[in-house]
C-alpha cells in the first residue's frame, strides 16, 4: 500500500475496484458460493438468492434469514434475527460516514452507497480513505464494494446451480465456508476485550439456547451473553480504575 | 398472520421473508447515515449493542457449526470441530490469511467426512 492519491475521483473509483478484485473478490465470493448452495438447500429459487444478495447484501443476516425460513420459523422471528444480525452495521455506518463525507456531495448519495457497507468494505475503506483527498474517498469505496457486491452476485447464482452439479462433499465444503471465514473474520476482534469476552460467551451460550428454543434462542443469547460481557468488561475498567467514555 | 401467509401463499411467502431481510439489513446504514454527526460510538449505549451484536453473531456460528441444519447435518461433530480448530491454527500461524484458514478448515472437514465414507 505505497500509494496514497489518485489522480481524480475516477481514477480513485477504478483503484478501489482493482483492489476488490483480488483476494476479498475470492474469499468473499467462495463465501457467496456457500450462500448460493445453502440457498438451495434451504428450498429458496434461484431468483430468491439473487434478490436477497442483491437487497438485503450482509452475510450473517442472509445465512441467518434461510436458515430460519428453512426451519419455519415466523416473520418476526426471521425480522428480528435479521435486524439483531446487522444491528453491527449501524455503528459501522456511523463511523464510516465522517470519512466519506466531501463538502458539496448530494446527501441521497450517502444514503445510496451505505447500502453497500459490509465488513470486508469497510474494514478496508476505515484503513485506505484516511490517506485520500475527500473528493476520492466515496468513490474509492463505492468503487470497491460495488464490485464487490457484483461478484458476490455472481457467485450466489453460481452457488445455487454447483449445489445440483458437485458431488455432496463439495457442497459440504462451500456450505462450510460460511461459518469458518466468519469464525476467523471475527478472530481478529480477539484483541478488543468486549468483543472476546462476547464472542466467547457468545459461542458457547448460543447451541444451547438454540436447543431450548430454536425461534429465540439466538436472539436470547445476544442479549444475554452480550449484556454479560458489557457488564463485566465494566466491571473490569472499573476495577482497573478506569473512567467511563 | 405470518405463518398463516406461509400456508395460503406458498409462492408469495419467501419473497415476503427476503424483503423483509433487506428492509431490517437497510435501515441500519440508513439510520446509520442520519446518526452519523450526531452520534457518539464511544458510548455506552454502543458499547452494549457492539457487545449484544457479537455474542448474538458468535452464537450464530457456533450453531452453525454444532447443531447445522442442511448438508452438514450428515458430517461428524467431531470432524466438524477438528476442522475449525485446524482453521484458526492455520490462519493464526499464517498472521492471519484468510484464503489459508479457510481452506485448511474446509479441506480438512471434506478429507474427515470422505475418508470415514471410503475407510470405516
Amino acid at each position: 500500500m505505497a500509494e496514497s492519491a489518485y489522480r481524480s475521483p475516477r481514477a480513485a473509483a477504478l483503484g478501489g475496484m482493482r483492489a476488490s478484485l483480488g483476494m476479498p473478490a475470492v474469499i468473499l465470493g467462495a463465501s457467496y458460493l456457500g450462500f448460493g448452495s445453502l440457498c438451495r438447500e434451504a428450498g429458496f429459487s434461484l431468483w430468491l438468492g439473487f434478490a436477497s444478495t442483491a437487497t438485503g447484501w450482509a452475510l450473517p443476516g442472509q445465512i441467518a434469514l434461510v436458515e430460519l425460513y428453512a426451519v419455519g420459523a415466523s416473520l418476526l422471528a426471521i425480522g428480528s434475527a435479521v435486524a439483531l444480525t446487522n444491528a453491527r452495521l449501524l455503528p459501522m455506518t456511523v463511523a464510516l460516514m465522517p470519512l466519506l463525507r466531501h463538502p458539496g456531495t448530494p446527501r441521497w448519495r450517502y444514503y445510496f452507497f451505505a447500502h453497500f457497507i459490509a465488513i470486508t468494505g469497510w474494514t478496508i475503506a476505515m484503513q485506505r480513505c484516511p490517506d485520500l483527498p475527500t473528493d476520492q474517498r466515496l468513490p474509492y469505496f463505492a468503487g470497491f464494494a460495488m464490485t464487490l457486491w457484483s461478484v458476490t452476485l455472481a457467485a450466489t447464482g453460481f452457488g445455487f446451480v454447483l449445489a445440483s452439479l458437485v458431488p455432496d462433499y463439495i457442497t459440504l465444503g462451500l456450505v462450510f465456508l460460511n461459518p469458518i471465514y466468519f469464525m476467523l473474520v471475527f478472530a481478529a476482534d480477539f484483541r478488543h476485550r468486549i468483543r472476546a469476552l462476547a464472542l466467547g460467551l457468545g459461542a458457547v451460550t448460543g447451541p444451547f439456547l438454540h436447543l431450548v428454543d430454536p425461534d429465540w434462542g439466538l436472539l436470547a443469547t445476544g442479549l444475554l451473553a452480550g449484556s454479560a460481557a458489557f457488564l463485566v468488561d465494566r466491571a473490569l475498567d472499573a476495577r482497573a480504575g478506569r473512567p467511563h467514555a | 398472520m405470518p405463518e398463516a401467509w406461509s400456508e395460503a401463499w406458498p409462492g408469495i411467502w419467501p419473497w415476503i421473508v427476503v424483503l423483509t431481510g433487506a428492509v431490517a439489513t437497510y435501515v441500519w446504514r440508513g439510520m446509520g447515515v442520519a446518526l452519523s454527526d450526531r452520534i457518539n460510538p464511544e458510548g455506552q449505549l454502543f458499547q452494549w449493542i457492539g457487545a449484544v451484536t457479537y455474542a448474538f453473531l458468535a452464537g450464530l456460528i457456533a450453531r452453525l457449526i454444532v447443531l447445522p441444519v442442511g448438508p452438514l447435518e450428515a458430517t461428524a461433530l467431531t470432524d466438524r470441530l477438528a476442522a475449525s480448530v485446524v482453521a484458526l491454527a492455520i490462519f493464526l500461524a499464517t498472521r492471519r490469511n484468510l484464503l489459508l484458514g479457510v481452506g485448511a478448515g474446509v479441506s480438512v472437514l471434506v478429507l474427515l467426512t470422505v475418508g470415514r465414507v471410503t475407510w470405516l
